[in-house]
């Protein structure tokens, strides 16, 4: 297999030479899985903070499928949101088909239970230890929860975490919605789906290589930013 | 820790904000062209797609997948331009009423491909059909696409001439890979196993290892592309005047010559062949 | 000090904070049932205005149970808790204030800890905040994660946090157990300050010193039933239940 060797030579010459191409295909990428990490927040992190902190009707019914759908196939998610955005689906008129919006939709959704059923767990944790004093401090509900966010924000930015890591990767879904159109909708995973089809296999893994360098900085950034907030600020 | 929050919290803001502002189609003047993965991996679109933005100013966007699905896409009104290999569905297509009207574009050919020890001893033969039997006869193993793409109901109807049933000898012999043509010829040449691509995908398909063309030139391997316009009666979303000018660019002598020109390695991988007489017609 | 301290508990009540006021406290019948286990098992109680009632017992008797009880964060199983006639739940909660045996403190700065109860209670107060953390000895960790303290330091904070929110009654859950004689000591003047400002402490500990130096009446528990409830002059000197004098002279209560 001179495939490998290769492979790391090609990686390293890309990512040393980053020409405009490569360099639109990564920025597509961020802003997709960013921009869908940011939404499955918006909505995964205030129902997580719901399920852990009520109980209501139906409650378990719901947690047992929130767990489930975090093994959600990315094609089928794909699938969905294709028929749905589709020109003969309900909301075709929004003209958003093969566009980056519909990459965002589709990795949101694939994303949203994943953030709902971790964060769930871990502001669940830290509920139980806090629960009785803020019974004692009769906080209401609402600030109870911002307070377990903001209590448990490591836990949750770890979270988020997981959750770009599989946006990042996936492909079955961004391909379906996206369709992969040079300059448009490729992005990381689609461009190595692409490659492997050529029967490029070193060019497929190089870039393979420099998902993974992507994801190694952006999994930094959170953590530096993490340090740095922990050495400077406690107030 | 404020601080945290407060990034996270712009982080968020910034997200969604980018997210809304992402204009729904990246250029006014674009088309979407449903397509098959031969035209796209081989490189063609790159080749000439260039040339005719440059003509028109036009973007044409091209989704590539297996033939069948792109006459589904088309069909949920999914695109402006259909551009396959798929004669018989093609007209399918356009007798229910999804297509205006159906050209023929250009050909290249199938071949199949084989591993160098050529155990059925079919190697140099120009009889698709008869080499197909002597695989079935000796059992030797056998990828097929088996995606409902073009390339797919093209291989089907040849093992229909061999007279062989291949759903008796799946699993056994005969490997349905349900993928693209790139991806089931890296499973083929991974399992030594004999494959049906078209030349194209083949010439620039960069994975061969010692795998070698080991039958072509049987007229039953000619491949024919056809394009043809989604009907505006059907969608009305289509962009028709758009989409017109890509077809009559690439059935005028620009596109023609364009797909002519394109070669890799010195062999030419597309031969156009649409009718002059029919064009003045859609003209 | 230390005998100021006793003659002030001896005094009992001073100047009450609030008119309306939450007391006296009426507890009817009481009982609560864990794991087919009647853990308090029938208790009633008056308590008084002012001053520090101490609660006593072995471990394993009930007290913690009892003060979750009282400041209305369990449900009785039957019998009636009544603060001034009103019955305990949110309502007398808001007025109250506990520090549990293990302190609950937020992952956050120690000050950070003291502003949320000031926020929750009407308004961010910086100055009255600096001014409790220096009751607590923590002026100089005020940035410091209050989890990274010390578990006398982590207590100190936990109970000038409760008086940050200026309770009618304060519920002590052992609140020196695990401290240094000047931190007990710091602990102690507090107690007897907020006393003064009129605010009721019911306090759990098995210090009976402490419970000399603070204690008003004294509240003797033994398996979830009140062995005796009695002026702490009294009981400390002549105790009437026979646990409560093996307790005091250091026999095995059974
Ligand atoms: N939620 C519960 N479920 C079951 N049993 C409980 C529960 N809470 C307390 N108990 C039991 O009730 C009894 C009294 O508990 P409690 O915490 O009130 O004791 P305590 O008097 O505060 O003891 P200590 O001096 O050790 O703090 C104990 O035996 C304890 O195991
Ligand atoms: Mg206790």
């Amino acid at each position: 297999m001179q495939d490998f060797a290769e492979a790391f030579r090609l990686a390293f010459h890309l990512v040393s030479q980053m020409d405009d191409e490569l360099a639109a295909i990564i920025a597509l990428s961020l802003r997709v899985s960013l921009t869908a990490v940011a939404i499955s927040a918006l909505i995964g992190l205030p129902l997580g903070a719901l399920l852990a902190t009520t109980r209501f009707r139906g409650r378990g019914g719901l947690l047992v499928l929130v767990n489930a759908l975090m093994g959600l196939p990315p094609v089928v998610v794909g699938l969905l949101a294709y028929m749905m955005l589709s020109n003969a689906g309900p909301m075709g008129f929004l003209q958003l088909l093969y566009t980056p919006t519909a990459m965002i939709i589709a990795q949101a959704i694939l994303i949203t239970p994943i953030v709902t059923a971790l964060s769930r767990q871990v502001l669940e944790d830290l509920n139980t230890e806090y629960a009785e004093q803020f019974a004692s401090l009769s906080v209401p509900w609402a600030t109870r929860v911002g307070a377990l966010i903001v209590d448990a924000r490591y836990g949750l930015l770890t979270v988020l975490l997981a959750g770009f890591g599989r946006a990042v990767a996936e492909v079955g879904a961004v391909i379906i919605v996206g369709g992969n159109i040079a300059h448009l909708t490729r992005v990381m995973t689609t461009a190595i789906a692409l490659e492997t089809s050529k029967g490029d296999l070193a060019l497929a893994l190089a870039l393979g290589i420099v998902l993974l360098a992507i994801a190694l900085s952006v999994n930094a950034a959170v953590m530096s930013l993490r340090l740095t907030a922990e050495r400077t600020a406690h107030g | 820790m404020r601080n945290t929050v407060k990034l996270l919290a712009t982080a968020l803001t910034l997200g969604v904000a980018i997210a809304a502002t992402t204009p729904a189609q990246a250029e006014d003047k674009s088309i979407i062209v449903q397509s098959t993965t031969s035209t796209q991996n081989s490189g063609l679109f790159d080749h000439i797609l260039p040339m005719f933005e440059k003509a028109t100013g036009i973007k044409v966007n091209v989704v590539a997948v297996g033939t069948g699905q792109a006459i589904k896409n088309a069909q949920n009104c999914d695109g402006d331009v259909l551009f396959v290999h798929a004669k018989a569905a093609e007209e399918k297509f356009v007798a229910e009423g999804y297509g205006v009207k159906r050209y023929d574009v250009m050909y290249n050919d199938f071949v199949i491909v084989g591993p160098p020890a050529d155990a059925p001893g079919v190697a140099g033969s120009n009889d698709a059909a008869g080499s197909l039997k002597k695989i079935a006869d000796a059992k030797a193993t056998f990828a097929s696409r088996g995606d409902d793409s073009g390339t797919h109901k093209k291989e089907l109807s040849l093992w229909k001439a061999a007279g062989v049933d291949v759903k008796a000898a799946s699993v056994d012999w005969y490997r349905e890979t349900g993928s693209g043509m790139g991806a089931t010829l890296n499973t083929g040449v991974g399992m030594g196993a004999y494959v049906l691509t078209d030349r194209a995908t083949w010439i620039s398909f960069k994975n061969k290892g010692d795998f070698k063309i080991a039958v072509e030139g049987d007229k039953a391997l000619f491949n024919q592309y056809g394009i043809m316009q989604v009907k505006p009666e059907k969608c009305p979303n289509v962009k028709a005047a758009e989409g017109q000018s890509f077809i009559d660019w690439i059935l005028g002598a620009e596109g023609q010559n364009a797909i002519k020109s394109y070669k890799i390695d010195g062999q030419q991988l597309f031969f156009p062949n649409a009718d002059p007489g029919e064009m003045k017609q859609a003209g | 000090m230390a005998d100021r301290l006793a003659i002030d508990a001896a005094a009992g009540q001073a100047i009450a904070r609030s008119t309306a006021g939450q007391l006296p406290l009426n507890v009817l019948g009481l009982t609560w049932k864990a794991g087919g286990k009647r853990l308090i098992d029938v208790i009633s109680l008056q308590l008084g205005d002012g001053g520090v009632t101490v609660i006593m017992g072995p471990n394993g008797a009930g007290k913690s149970l009892l003060i979750r009880l009282l400041h209305g964060l369990l449900e009785p199983e039957t019998g009636e808790i009544t603060w001034n006639g009103e019955r305990a739940g949110d309502g007398t909660r808001a007025q109250q204030a506990m520090v549990f045996q293990k302190p609950v403190l937020l992952r956050r700065s120690v000050s950070a800890n003291i502003d949320f109860v000031l926020k929750l209670k009407g308004g961010a107060d910086p100055t009255y905040r600096d001014e409790l953390l220096a009751r607590a000895g923590l002026a100089d960790k005020a940035r410091q994660p209050a989890r990274a303290m010390s578990g006398g330091e982590q207590q100190r904070l936990a109970m000038v946090r409760a008086l940050a929110s200026k309770p009618q009654v304060l519920f002590l859950d052992e609140p020196t157990a695990s401290l240094d004689p000047a931190s007990v000591h710091m602990i102690e003047t507090m107690i007897a300050d907020v006393r003064k400002e009129g605010v009721k402490v019911v306090l759990v500990t098995h210090d009976a010193g402490q419970a000399r130096r603070l204690a008003h009446d004294v509240v003797f528990l033994h398996r979830g039933r009140v062995a005796e409830h009695t002026p702490a002059a009294s009981f400390f000197d002549n105790p009437s239940s026979s646990p409560a004098r093996d307790y005091l002279a250091g026999k095995i209560v059974l």
